[in-house]
């Protein structure tokens, strides 16, 4: 008897995307009335993964559904119904407004659902893919942009080479262990098998490719300056979510019998993504370039708690992850009210003295920005507290260490844009901005980071439950 | 005693900021009197709990705990003898600051009270709080304020300086940080009484002094990592250079006391040779160059690495007196180093400078002033019958006990200390009248009289009568040395 109700949450989603595509396809300028019904959508799914948080079964070997899984695509489904919610006067003001973006997106948090939930190489794949071409797509959306064009093809090229590599890699470990079922590889593993280590490398390629780090990160900062800045919020928080979870899960399942090897590339990669995430924002005079920077630094210090190959180190990933989405969304919506006479403006330079006229608007760019440095205390500190706890009680000092000296240097280029919003000169007037949604988003993400030390251990009892 | 009353201590300015907030009152004066009724009750509140303060036990007092990242870190606060002081000291200071901003500040007066008030909670959070992870957090915090109080209202080089004074500081304490994550791993706690008990092991004590050593030695500032704090100094606004000597150097000089010979009795006897050597450099090498300023601001403000440098050598001589002396030249240099910021705010909000240079014979156009400056530069050089003598007496007869050479080299500081500053006196206050404009001088108005007359005041009481503060902490600090003999003689002990 096979169970379908541990995987309704995707039933639901494809059938609401078919159904939204028929609407879209049938019903003239229907942009905003699919945008309203995939927040439902987007609801309505992530009620239906709430009813399964329980849950922790397998469907026909291949799609796993656990609280790991419940949690991420949680997450995932509310990143996404944010990054949405806040986009859309600028989607509108860019005319972009096509009723294909809320559809395409959909179907990228599809891909990743199955991404997240997958027990099977040949499933992981095809959520891989699936998130993938959507992604494309959604990269090359402001296709008048000559940037946005430019910036769709460079991800396409880049992805499919890393894709490519990480196919090899599961062919590899099929012809090695003899199946693509993460539990029988897990059980044909062990440390000897050259051949299972070489196929692991190929797919931490890939998947490092997903999370830009270093060194696959050269796509970042160029495909999150030319999107569309409601796409680049999507790109710096959502999929990174599902890679993150994929990470893991490879790390947790297949890989679990050869550990050893796969640490050590984890913090190879973690230590190149800290500093060079550090050192190479510092000259960015775009904040959008800036914030792809950021993240990479970001993603430095979350394989770093995944470095650590225990539970506790996972889960203070995953803490890092959340307050990461939460500071991110405040960040893009920053990024929104960036507007100078009705144009969206990028460059750092334009919040030249902002604190004068718009004190509300600076005092949240200085929330945000000191909690991505991680200054308590405010919830950035929490996300890596969490994670050098358990890098320490792994006895990994110089990680940790080096983790921490990163941040004084990362540290620099967050004060760099402060410096700007307060202590230069006045020199533009940005447009006064009444989007509700953005203004929303942004009071949501302070209030959150501010309030985090009430009560920091919010998080902690649900994701340490995750794993076993 | 159920009533929270560090608690409250700790969020009444922060209430006080949110009022300011919310109220958007455009009146400047309504503005300034929510913040002075703030600072002032919170004031009273701390001599309250000074009051109610039971100086015959070392027990930590007024314990408050609440669970706070579940399973393993508690918030929790209390005092004892050495710090209550600390947090009067800081309420006290707090007021006088947003006195005197009243007339120096003229721009956006409401953010800078704000940001007095947030940097109040925090300053008086690093004194109260006694798990490692809740001192971190109030300790950093603290940078946030403080680098916006430098960087929006200070002078002309002030981006530069707001960004030494963060970087540096965060640079040494995210080592803390790693070492504060280590106890964790190692005691299984960061309740600080009760790693007082568990004792940590051994091998481990000298790395984690240094990592803790590496944030406070910023701090202090100890040379040679001490060029923040001219800089700092000399670009922060008036009462943004009042707090940061006043206070935010303490912080360190508290945490040499209650962590690091508290928690590492045995790196703290490793590492003591390193402290002389640095404290004596700091102290005779900072006071040439205090010789050398042209700008006043910068004088007082190497005078104060010297000062800091008598309060490490003699936090680390692990004498009674030695220690006494410490808390008690931090205290005076509290008060003292704050009166001098004042007066050369006095004189800067007057002549728009602050170059020795530009001044001489002040004392005939501003008798009253004049006074008051040489009472705090004789407190400031440690003249008998000014607190500044009792803390530096105390440091050297705890030197003396260590070794003679000690002694002898922290004594040239105080000539030095002499020298500079009597310099100083000479060319400022006394002399020609060589700028005309200071004949036009006003002399001080009452607001900066009242305040300079009371720092004036307790400069002088408690150098006669310093019984009530050493008092105060001398049980406390009996306790710290004791159980870091104890400590040291079981290592003596077991190698015999």
């Amino acid at each position: 008897m096979i169970n379908l109700n541990i995987i309704a949450p995707e039933i639901f989603l494809f059938l609401s995307i078919a159904t939204l595509l028929m609407i879209g396809v049938f019903k003239q300028n229907s942009y905003s009335l699919i945008l309203n019904l995939s927040f439902l959508s987007l609801i309505g799914t992530g009620f239906l993964i709430f009813l399964n948080f329980g849950v922790n079964e397998i469907l026909l070997e291949s799609f796993i559904s656990d609280p790991l899984s419940s949690f991420s695509k949680i997450l995932i489904s509310l990143s996404c119904l944010f990054v949405l919610f806040s986009s859309q006067r600028f989607v509108k003001d860019k005319n972009i407004s096509k009723f294909e973006y809320p559809i395409i997106i959909l179907l990228s948090v599809l891909g990743m659902f199955f991404m997240v939930s997958s027990n099977d190489l040949i499933l992981f794949y095809l959520g891989l893919e699936l998130q993938s071409l959507s992604l494309y797509i959604l990269a090359s959306f402001d296709r008048k942009n000559i940037k946005s064009a430019e910036s769709g093809i460079k991800y396409f090229v880049l992805s499919a080479l890393s894709s490519g590599l990480l196919l090899y890699g599961c062919s590899l470990l099929y012809g090695f262990t003899g199946s693509t079922n993460f539990e029988l590889i897990k059980n044909s593993l062990n440390s000897g098998n050259i051949g299972a280590v070489f196929a692991m490398v190929f797919i931490l390629v890939g998947l490092a490719f997903k999370i830009s780090a270093v060194p696959f990160h050269m796509w970042t900062p160029d495909v999150y300056e030319g999107a569309p800045t409601s796409i680049t919020s999507f790109f710096a928080i959502v999929p990174k979510v599902a890679g993150l979870v994929a990470l893991i899960r490879f790390m947790d399942s297949p890989f679990k019998n050869i550990l050893e090897e796969w640490q050590i590339i984890i913090i190879f990669i973690s230590v190149a993504s800290m500093i060079l995430g550090a050192v190479a924002a510092i000259g960015q005079k775009n904040i959008k370039r800036l914030m792809a920077y950021s993240s990479i630094g970001h993603i430095g210090y979350i394989l770093a708690g995944v470095a650590t190959g225990t539970n506790s180190g996972y889960s203070s990933s995953l803490i890092y992850m959340s307050i990461y989405a939460v500071m991110n969304l405040g960040a893009f919506s920053c990024i929104y009210l960036m507007k100078k006479n009705g144009e969206y403006v990028e460059e750092i330079s334009n919040l030249s003295g902002i604190s004068k006229d718009r004190p509300v608007l600076a005092i949240s760019f200085l929330i945000i920005f000191f909690s991505l440095a991680g200054i308590p205390p405010l919830g950035g500190f929490f996300a890596k507290f969490y994670v050098f706890m358990s890098v320490i009680e792994s006895k990994m000092y110089v990680l940790a260490t080096i983790g921490l000296l990163t941040t004084v240097i990362s540290a620099f280029y967050y004060l760099k844009i402060i410096k700007t919003i307060y202590f230069d000169g006045n020199k533009f007037k940005l447009d006064d901005s009444k989007s509700l949604s953005v203004n929303g988003t942004l009071f949501m993400s302070c209030f959150i980071l501010i309030t985090f030390f009430l009560y920091p251990s919010i998080l902690n009892s649900l994701i340490y439950n995750l794993f076993g | 005693m159920n009533y929270p009353i560090l608690s409250s201590i700790i969020l009444i300015p922060l209430l006080g900021a949110l009022f300011i907030i919310v109220s958007r009152s455009k009146n400047v004066n309504s503005t300034i009197s929510i913040a002075l009724f703030t600072s002032l009750v919170n004031f009273l509140l701390c001599l309250f709990l000074w009051y109610l303060f039971d100086e015959t036990t070392t027990e930590f007092q007024f314990l408050e705990e609440k669970n706070w990242i579940n399973g393993f870190i508690k918030f929790k606060l209390g005092i004892d003898g050495i710090s209550i002081l600390f947090i009067v000291l800081t309420a006290f200071i707090t007021p006088i600051c947003i006195i005197s901003c009243i007339r120096s500040i003229k721009t956006r007066l409401k953010e800078f009270l704000i940001s007095i008030l947030i940097l109040e909670t925090f300053m008086i959070g690093v004194f109260c709080s006694l798990d490692l992870v809740i001192f971190y957090l109030f300790f950093e915090a603290g940078l946030i304020p403080m680098f916006l109080i430098i960087g929006v209202w200070g002078g002309s080089r002030r981006v530069y300086s707001a960004f030494k004074f963060f970087l540096y500081t965060l640079l040494g304490s995210v080592l803390m940080l790693v070492a504060i994550i280590a106890i964790y791993w190692i005691t299984g706690t960061t309740d600080v009484t009760q790693i007082y008990e568990i004792k940590i092991p051994k091998e481990y004590q000298n790395l984690l002094w240094l990592a803790f050593f590496s944030s406070f030695a910023v701090k202090m500032p100890m040379w040679p990592v001490h060029t923040w704090l001219p800089d700092a100094h000399v670009e922060a606004p008036t009462a943004g250079s009042v707090i940061l000597a006043a206070i935010l150097l303490k912080m360190a000089g508290y945490g040499f006391i209650r962590f690091s010979i508290g928690m590492f009795p045995y790196g703290s006897d490793y590492f003591t040779p390193l402290i002389f050597i640095l404290s004596i450099i700091a102290i005779i090498y900072t006071s040439l160059v205090a010789l050398m300023q042209d700008d006043m601001k910068k004088l007082i403000a190497y005078s104060s690495v010297g000062h800091m440098g008598f309060v490490t050598l003699g936090i680390f001589t692990f004498t009674q007196q030695g220690i006494e002396g410490s808390m008690f030249q931090m205290l005076s240099h509290g008060l003292v180093s704050a009166a001098l910021f004042l007066c050369v705010g006095v004189l800067y909000d007057r002549m728009h400078s602050r170059k020795i240079s530009d001044y001489g014979g002040v004392v005939n156009y501003l008798p009253k002033f004049s006074f008051l400056f040489i009472v705090f530069a004789l407190s400031a050089l440690g003249l008998p019958g000014t607190s500044g003598f009792i803390g530096e007496f105390l440091v050297l007869v705890g030197a003396f006990k260590k070794s003679f050479i000690l002694a002898v080299l922290a004594s040239i500081g105080v000539i030095l200390a002499a020298a500079y500053m009597l310099w100083l006196s000479k060319r400022v206050i006394f002399g020609e009248t060589k700028n005309s404009n200071i004949k036009s001088l006003r002399d001080i108005n009452i607001s900066e009289g009242v305040v300079l007359s009371i720092l004036v005041f307790m400069t002088i009481f408690f150098g006669f009568y310093p019984e009530p503060l050493i008092n105060t902490f001398s049980l406390s600090v009996n306790n710290l040395i004791e159980n870091y003999n104890n400590e040291l003689n079981l290592k003596s002990l077991a190698q015999n």
